[in-house]
């Protein structure tokens, strides 16, 4: 066994380890810190893949930012700290029906996938080709996310500007 | 870059998680358990503490959070483009500008709102 593959295994149980703990931990306050392993572990995922660009955004902004933002709203929320939170509601047939459809369509999806490997390596983790790409053919949709950034804004003050009055 | 340049992250983690766990360990091994009330009290540098540690935090601290994760997303939008914006050239560079011009209609907006504000 190499050592990228001992390092696949340990991050990858890591991953789901910190999925795990995600959904069966009682306190809520727990499970974003599992998934905040489990964010981390899929960083380095990333690296091994030679993705260190998309690495370093994981980390900056799943681990940095989402993590945080969450872990804001746990504490925004009444009453719902260092109370056990209950692990199955009413929902729960249907959460593992569409939980069993997705695994299976992914379990098809990968198994049939052609896995072509890149003729030619990608300079400096991709970042080089990731900007000629949103500068030229991406042009428009790189624009369009800074709409979309602009509506999550403008949104997240009026909830906020509402919850305060 | 490969992924080997990351080794020394992998060892400090790995260094950093087992001297935790060794230090929890035996400790929780070693060390006497005698527990008072006195003793397991929240440490708040020497002070009783005053109430529930788990009190409610303002929404202010959400709107400070959404900001932060929008500027950095627009931050990071910008990285692969000061990689290379030499040779991306004057069209690239006006793409940035629009780029930047809508964001901040949203940041005025937050700013004649008052939500840069913490009165």
């Amino acid at each position: 066994m190499s050592l990228t593959q001992a390092v696949f295994i340990l991050l990858g149980g890591m991953a789901v380890l910190g999925a795990l703990g995600m959904v069966t931990l009682r306190n809520l306050f727990h499970s974003a810190l599992a998934m905040i392993l489990a964010l981390f572990s899929i960083a380095g995922i990333y690296v091994l893949l030679e993705a260190e660009f998309l690495a370093v955004v994981q980390v900056l902004v799943y681990v940095g930012a989402i993590a945080m933002l969450i872990l804001f709203g746990i504490m925004l929320t009444r009453d719902i700290v260092g109370r056990a939170s209950a692990v199955r509601n009413r929902q729960w047939p249907l959460a593992l029906a569409v939980s069993a459809g997705l695994l299976a369509v992914l379990a098809v999806a990968l198994v049939r996938a052609a896995w072509p490997l890149a003729t030619y390596a990608p300079a400096q983790g991709g970042v080089a080709d990731l900007g000629l790409a949103l500068m030229g053919p991406y042009a428009l949709p790189f624009e369009v996310a800074s709409v979309l950034l602009l509506v999550a804004m403008v949104g997240a003050l009026i909830i906020a500007r509402e919850a305060r009055e | 870059m490969v992924p080997a340049d990351f080794l020394p992250i992998l060892v400090l983690i790995i260094v950093a998680v087992g001297m935790s766990a060794i230090a929890i360990a035996l400790s929780a091994l070693l060390g006497p358990h005698k527990s008072t009330p006195t003793k397991l009290m929240p440490y708040e540098s020497g002070m009783v503490p005053v109430g529930d540690a788990r009190l409610r935090f303002s929404i202010r601290f959400f709107v400070v959070a959404i900001l932060f994760i929008l500027f950095d997303v627009e931050a990071i939008f910008f990285y692969p483009w000061a990689v290379y914006f030499r040779r991306l050239g004057l069209f690239a560079l006006i793409q940035i500008v629009v780029f930047v011009g809508i964001l901040f209609v949203g940041y005025f907006y937050a700013w004649r709102k008052g939500a840069l504000e913490w009165e």
